[in-house]
């Protein structure tokens, strides 16, 4: 039977990174199309508890590669042992959340198993080995449909497009330990956490964003962020100025998000920012200036100082609940 | 040191992209073509690298005759010489990447520096396969510790540190949740975020300079490289559109919206 293998990420933390469920879901509906059998592979110094995590989300088998060479992720350790597994399974399909780890680690297996890639899938069709992924380009502006050729195939996927895979299931763990030695040219030095109470940007359920009109003064953007258990964003300009954090910047060059509710205030919406958030469920922009272009994508706008607007807003949300 | 960078010919991403109607591609009518933003970057600091260390930077790219507009433009930020293979036609990442390490293997730079991922067919993969194919160490998602504030960046000092013995670089890199920084073995293969540096303007004598820098070109039927494509796209088409909202006239009402009719709060 054909296998669909999806790589698990481990936070540095220890835990399962929550866009591992989404790519479970997703290596899932691929099986159901592929007629494959769904399996996960988990990767680190100690992945029993992930393991066993992780059996309950859908796959038929979880692969559990412990070994201190494994403490701190580098796709020059991650890759080898990956693709040696997914030879030993002979493995049709492997896949992983696109995350940055994802991001990294994919194309450095794909490459080992001279398998063509399709990267942030949102959807697959098809049946058996003819598969069609559908996948984003020019930063969504297009959706575009591509066949790989190759025995072997690669994907990551995108995340926000999977509902995460249910608990409930009872898969088989077994240990795996990779033969390929790694090279040792590339040493992990540190990790710097960046800390922050609200959710990760790209997995966040709403997202409040600030742009110029803040002028570099986030205080009323992260109290409604707060309020509202979101992520908060922030247009290039902003991050260029260095008012902001540059991981926060959405939009075409920085993080495409996709959450249930998009707030914009003081962003004018140039071409480069819609293509990061216009795949947003509703959008809400604030903004002084009637015709300024984020009006022309937005749901619901409202013309206004977004100093005065924001703090109205956060005591009307507080009150409505 | 001898750094390889590479700079992709790309839709400028300010422009409007639309999709043909026969969903074949899209409208190249009227368009307006830049290096690719992310390769931009990996050029700047390729640059400052080779101002810092000394050395050569090469530039690289691949596609039909107008890729010299780019390659031209790299040379006029400062780039010593470039290399253009030429090649009409779609190529999947796989095949650039097979194209790159020939590039690679010829020149023998110490570090390649590529940007992430190219605006239009936004992959991020050729980086990561030119480091498995040549068996180097990689660093993807460079950044900068400092803020486009600070004096490094006005004095245009290289993120990329190198070792003082000039074989081996410490890369931050952007990752979910913080900073990780590693150090890679030379040579290396390094890919660039948007944050690492803020790329410099071609100046005038920089144009004219880059107009007798040498150009070399290439074929890849000469550098035994197999370019057909194992990825093809089937069909692109538009994302569904949306139509813009209304506006409301004051937060009471937008409350209302949102918990009501968008059912969002």
């Amino acid at each position: 039977m054909p296998i669909v293998l999806i790589v698990a990420e481990q936070q540095p933390d220890g835990a399962l990174r929550k866009a591992t469920l989404n790519a479970l879901a997703a290596g899932a509906q691929l099986a159901q199309k592929a007629g494959a059998e769904l399996h996960a592979v988990a990767l680190g110094k100690d992945v029993a508890a992930l393991a066993e995590q992780l059996k309950q989300h859908g796959p038929k088998v979880v692969h559990a590669a412990a070994s201190p060479a494994f403490e701190h992720y580098l796709a020059e350790t991650y890759a080898p042992a990956v693709a040696e597994l997914a030879q030993s399974l002979k493995a049709d399909f492997v896949g992983a959340a696109s995350t940055a780890l994802g991001k990294d680690l994919m194309p450095r297996v794909a490459a080992r198993l001279k398998a063509a890639m399709a990267s942030d899938v949102m959807k697959f069709d098809g049946s058996g080995a003819d598969i069609t992924f559908t996948r984003p380009m020019w930063a969504g502006n297009v959706i575009a449909d591509v066949k790989l050729a190759t025995p072997v195939k690669a994907f990551t996927v995108r995340a926000t497009e999977f509902q995460p895979a249910p608990a409930g299931g009872s898969g088989e763990v077994k240990a795996f330990s990779p033969t390929a030695a790694p090279s040792g040219a590339t040493k992990f030095v540190e990790f710097k956490e960046v800390k922050s109470a609200r959710p990760e940007l790209t997995e966040a359920r709403v997202v409040v964003s600030g742009g110029r009109g803040t002028k570099g003064d986030f205080k009323e953007i992260e109290a409604l962020a707060d309020e509202l258990g979101a992520a908060v964003g922030a247009s290039r300009a902003v991050c260029d100025a260095g008012w902001v954090p540059n991981d926060l910047q959405v939009g075409q060059t920085g993080k495409v998000v996709a959450p249930q509710l998009y707030v914009a205030a003081g962003i004018s919406g140039a071409i480069q920012h819609l293509a990061g958030m216009k795949g947003s469920k509703t959008i809400v922009a604030i903004n002084k200036d009637p015709e300024a272009p984020i009006f022309q994508v937005a749901d619901y706008g409202i013309v206004g100082d977004l100093f005065k607007v924001l703090p109205e807003l956060r005591a009307a949300i507080k009150a409505a609940r | 040191m001898k750094i390889l960078v590479t700079a992709k010919r790309v839709e400028d991403p300010e422009s409007k992209i639309k999709v043909k109607p026969d969903g074949s591609g899209i409208v190249q009518e009227g368009m307006k073509y830049k290096i690719n933003p992310f390769d931009e970057i990996a050029v700047e600091e390729g640059l400052r690298l080779t101002a810092k260390h000394g050395g050569e930077l090469v530039v690289v790219s691949i596609g039909a005759k107008e890729v010299q507009e780019q390659l031209r433009h790299a040379l006029a930020m400062g780039a010593h010489k470039a290399v253009w293979i030429n090649h009409a036609g779609p190529l999947d990442q796989m095949a650039i990447a097979a194209l790159l390490q020939k590039v690679a293997e010829k020149e023998k730079p110490d570090l390649v520096i590529l940007g992430k991922q190219s605006i239009d067919d936004d992959q991020n993969q050729v980086g990561q396969y030119l480091a498995e194919f040549l068996g180097w160490g990689q660093a993807t998602f460079a950044s900068k510790a400092e803020s486009f504030e600070s004096d490094a960046e006005k004095n245009k000092v290289p993120a990329i540190a190198v070792g003082a013995d000039n074989k081996s670089v410490k890369v931050v890199r952007e990752v979910d949740g913080g900073l990780a920084t590693v150090e890679c073995q030379l040579p290396a293969v390094v890919t660039t975020d948007l944050r690492l540096n803020l790329p410099r303007y071609a100046s005038l004598m920089g144009i004219q300079k880059a107009k007798s820098k040498p150009m070399e070109e290439l074929q890849p039927s000469a550098l035994g490289v197999d370019v057909a494509p194992k990825m093809t796209v089937v069909k692109m088409t538009a994302p569904p559109s949306r139509k813009a909202g209304i506006k409301v006239p004051d937060v009471a009402a937008l409350v209302d919206k949102l918990k009501n009719e968008a059912k969002v709060i």
